[in-house]
């Protein structure tokens, strides 16, 4: 049994100890918007925050995890309020399949936390997510609509 | 038992209506409502239409949407011709199997080959004027007026004389009673108000949430999960699998074996997945264990000069104006496998008992999907259900082949549970149908002014056709392996030849964004550039000469030479490449500019895209598309390439198959050129000329002519 806080809520969770977290999200906790992509911890499909953190969560063991935090994409709202980053990617039409989508905006989210206006080499080097749709230059335009700067190149729809 | 995962009952309708809440509003009218969907008051005026009481438009769509934004623009189509308020559509999918109970009435639901809206432009046109016509019909009826007193915008009819008002959802219920004309007016193009804007996805919400709306999201009550390996071999089989190595493994329920791959059943994926891992399985893998890419490398460039080639165009006599040529120029071109790695990896979940089979899938095409669900289950057509989930991307891998919708049938019906397929990326990357491995043998003549008299093309490799319908190969040559070097070769050379010398491989292949164009363009971009530079050219001006005679490809390519600013002074270290090519009924030409540094690195600066699709419907959609197409041609481009040794695939996951990311993504820029008159394709056409342009840019950058990808595999230092 692993106790989990997973946005807000304890639950206890009969799984191997050596289960990554997606699959306990996943397939116990019945939050799908968390995906897996590669499980090897390379594209990033699978990016919650871990006690605020930024973590690939195909290659971490539930076990690992403790008492820390955990939020998904699914509990990125507050309040029935999209998170800006969301709020950013919607208005900027990010999105192409979608599937990579929940990664980039919890791995985004944690970058604003930490820095709330990235210069474009923070960027560069804390969003290293795979989009195969190719939906970066819009990751970049949102990610900076959602700083609160200036775009340019993108036109807002 | 350590028992199956229990979803209970309100939380899978939960999960049903959060999938149904933007996607599949309505779809139970006329089948009887269902909680969290339509409500009982809204009415089908046609099978494309749903119109709620209050006015919401739930527009069917027959096309899957794997990221390509067919969902909105087939929905914009139909609504620019319905005169309803955007604001107030939804869209879903019309599902497979009531296609098949209603005739067809939604059409072919085959989605690829950028053909969603040239396909279904004209019926969605239509059944927009249709339910207008009886909205309208309806309104009047009420008022005892002349319907063509009355008109319809913005979601509501007005009879003109008096200025009475009535919304379309007050009048849907007569409406749908009303028998639908016979014939409709469709708009002028130039009194579109929808069509021509640009318009957000309507799934967006969906996919900034996390909904599940994906095949891979689904969960059904007693569901279980399976894992799959298959044999690394292709065209292999299982000699024998040691089930008993899996006893008392947690939550292991079943070992399933088929003719080439091995499915453990269990409660969990995670514990699916790592019974699979440990199970011993012996394969037959026979000859093709020996096979390399070494030893296909040597076959199909044996090809280049055999005697076995079918011609697929010929005008003049290309090997006399050859023989007569002031310069002759000659080059030979190759590029390997590709995988498609689509995000969502291959996953079905099937439901199969005696009396029904019902699937939940990732499919570019759901009748098709219908169709291999009804063949591995045993059962009739008429007893499969197929839901068509979002794809979390398609790129021609879910279409043709739905391997993953077989497996996922055969290992319900042996379980009898609901089951939930996923492959790992491992077996994503190693089962896939690639891009064939292609190579070319160019020939160019030169007079002595420099112009081309003489243009032969030998290409090799494999065909999509020879696997996907044989049949068209006994008539002569796969035509579909020379697409772009055909009648839709756009240069004026009087002396042309192209053939094909097929050369088949036990590796499987298939339809891959922009298919036989990706390799074509190329080769031909590429050596185009070489007659120029050998013409003493710049590249831009001399394709302008060839072109002379093609207007809109000319047009095409002086919009991208004019964005890009051809000519212009650049950054030091920063060269241009320019490429155009025809495809999928589009024109598409592409200036790039890009850097080699010291260490042989290439980095892209800028793209520059020009498109003429004819018509377009949502230019947002367009630069998307475009966009997305440099991605994923610049990440072939840099570092595609499937090998095989002893007939397998070596590469097996983003770590050794890897993918471009943000911090290369270059800036791009989309000029369309929408002449009208036409309905061309988006979707792929912008993926083609986007190696040769780098390409191209690099031989300015380093004096190294490139002609085999991927780029990875050069050395690009200065020498």
């Amino acid at each position: 049994m692993v106790r989990l806080t997973v946005n807000g809520t304890t639950h206890d969770v009969d799984v191997d100890s050596d289960t990554p977290l997606l699959w306990v999200l996943r397939d116990v906790l019945g939050l799908m918007g968390t995906k897996y992509g590669c499980g090897i911890a390379q594209c990033g499909a699978c990016t919650v925050h871990v006690d605020g953190r930024p973590l690939r969560s195909c290659a971490l063991p539930v076990s690992a995890i403790a008492d820390r935090p955990v939020t998904t994409i699914e509990g990125l709202e507050e309040d029935g309020v999209l998170h800006p980053v969301q709020k950013a990617w919607l208005d900027l039409d990010v999105p192409q399949c979608g599937y990579c989508q929940s990664g980039m905006i919890m791995a985004v989210a944690a970058l604003l936390k930490d820095k709330p206006s990235p210069s474009k080499e923070e960027i560069d080097a804390a969003i290293t997510n795979i989009c195969r749709c190719g939906t970066y230059q819009r990751i970049r335009a949102a990610i900076h609509v959602a700083a609160g700067q200036r775009v340019s190149g993108v036109k807002s729809p | 038992m350590s028992g199956v995962p229990q979803i209970d009952r309100r939380l899978f309708l939960a999960s049903v209506a959060a999938v149904g809440g933007a996607l599949a509003l309505g779809f139970e009218i006329p089948f009887g409502p269902r909680a969290g969907r339509a409500s009982a008051a809204a009415k089908e005026i046609t099978a494309w239409i749903v119109i709620e009481p209050d006015d919401t438009v739930i527009i069917r769509v027959a096309k899957s949407e794997m990221g390509q934004g067919s969902f909105t623009a087939l929905a914009m189509l139909v609504a620019e011709e319905l005169e309803c308020d955007w604001s107030k559509v939804k869209a879903e999918f019309a599902p497979p199997h009531e296609n098949r109970k209603r005739n067809r009435v939604w059409g072919n639901m085959s989605t690829g080959a950028s053909r969603s809206i040239s396909a279904s432009q004209n019926d969605l046109r239509r059944a927009g004027a249709t339910a207008r016509e009886m909205l309208i019909a309806a309104a009047a009826a009420r008022w005892k007026v002349a319907g063509s007193e009355c008109a319809a915008a913005n979601s509501t009819i007005t009879h003109l004389p008096s200025g009475r008002n009535v919304t379309f959802g007050t009048v849907a219920a007569d409406a749908a009673r009303i028998a639908p004309p016979a014939q409709v007016a469709l708009k002028d193009p130039k009194d579109w108000t929808l069509i021509g804007t640009r318009q957000n996805r309507l799934e967006v919400a969906d996919k900034v949430t996390g909904k599940p709306i994906y095949a891979i999201d689904v969960r059904l009550p007693n569901m279980l999960y399976a894992a799959i390996v298959q044999c690394p071999v292709f065209k292999g089989a299982v000699r024998s699998v040691d089930e008993t190595k899996l006893a008392g493994l947690k939550g292991v329920r079943q070992v399933v074996k088929h003719t080439d791959s091995v499915a453990v059943v269990a409660d969990t994926w995670w514990q699916a997945k790592k019974a699979a891992e440990m199970l011993p399985v012996t394969w037959d893998v026979g000859d093709n264990a020996g096979v390399s890419s070494g030893t296909i490398r040597d076959e199909v460039r044996a090809g280049l000069s055999a005697a076995d080639a079918r011609v697929g165009r010929s005008d003049g006599d290309v090997d006399r104006a050859l023989a007569l040529a002031a310069r002759r120029i000659e080059a030979d071109y190759e590029v390997p496998f590709l995988a498609h790695a689509t995000m969502e990896p291959q996953n079905c979940t099937a439901h199969v008992t005696a009396e029904r089979a019902e699937i939940w899938a990732p499919t570019q095409d759901g009748e098709t999907a219908l169709a291999i669900a009804a063949d591995a289950s045993g059962l009739p057509p008429g007893k499969v259900v197929v839901h068509k989930m979002m794809l979390g991307c398609g790129f021609g891998r879910r279409g043709i082949f739905q391997d993953f919708v077989r497996q996922a049938v055969l290992i319900a019906k042996e379980v009898g549970h609901p089951v939930k397929l996923v492959w790992t990326r491992e077996e994503d990357i190693r089962h896939d149908f690639y891009r064939p491995v292609a190579a070319a043998r160019m020939t160019g003549g030169l007079d002595a002014d420099g112009t081309p008299i003489a243009w032969k093309i030998r290409t090799a490799g494999q065909s999509i056709i020879a696997a996907v319908s044989p049949r068209v190969m006994q008539f002569g040559v796969d035509r579909n392996f020379l697409q772009g070097l055909l009648e839709d070769m756009p240069y004026d050379v009087p002396n042309y030849r192209v053939d094909f010398a097929m050369r088949n491989t036990h590796v499987p292949v298939g339809v891959w964004r922009s298919v036989n164009h990706s390799q074509n363009a190329f080769f031909k971009e590429g050596f185009v550039d070489e007659l120029a530079h050998a013409a003493g050219s710049d590249p831009y001006l001399f394709r302008r000469k060839l072109l002379a005679k093609k207007p809109k490809q000319l047009a095409v390519l002086d919009a991208v030479a004019a964005k890009a600013e051809w000519g212009s002074p650049l950054p030091p270290g920063v060269f241009r490449g320019i490429a155009i090519h025809d495809s999928q009924n589009s024109i598409c030409a592409q200036v790039v500019e890009a850097s080699v540094a010291s260490d042989g690195k290439v980095h892209v600066q800028r793209v520059v895209s020009a498109i003429d699709a004819g018509h377009v419907v949502n230019p947002l959609t367009v630069e998307l598309q475009t966009e997305s197409a440099v991605v994923y041609g610049l990440t072939a481009a840099l570092y595609g390439e499937i090998t095989i040794t002893n007939g397998q695939v070596e590469q097996s996951n983003f770590n050794d198959y890897p993918m471009l990311r943000l911090a290369d993504m270059p800036r791009v820029e989309t000029v369309i050129i929408a002449s009208g008159g036409f309905w061309g394709g988006v979707g792929e056409t912008p993926v083609p000329p986007l190696a040769p342009a780098l390409c191209n840019a690099i031989f300015f950058a380093t004096g190294k002519r490139i002609r085999s990808l991927p780029l990875k595999n050069h050395d690009l230092r200065k020498a």
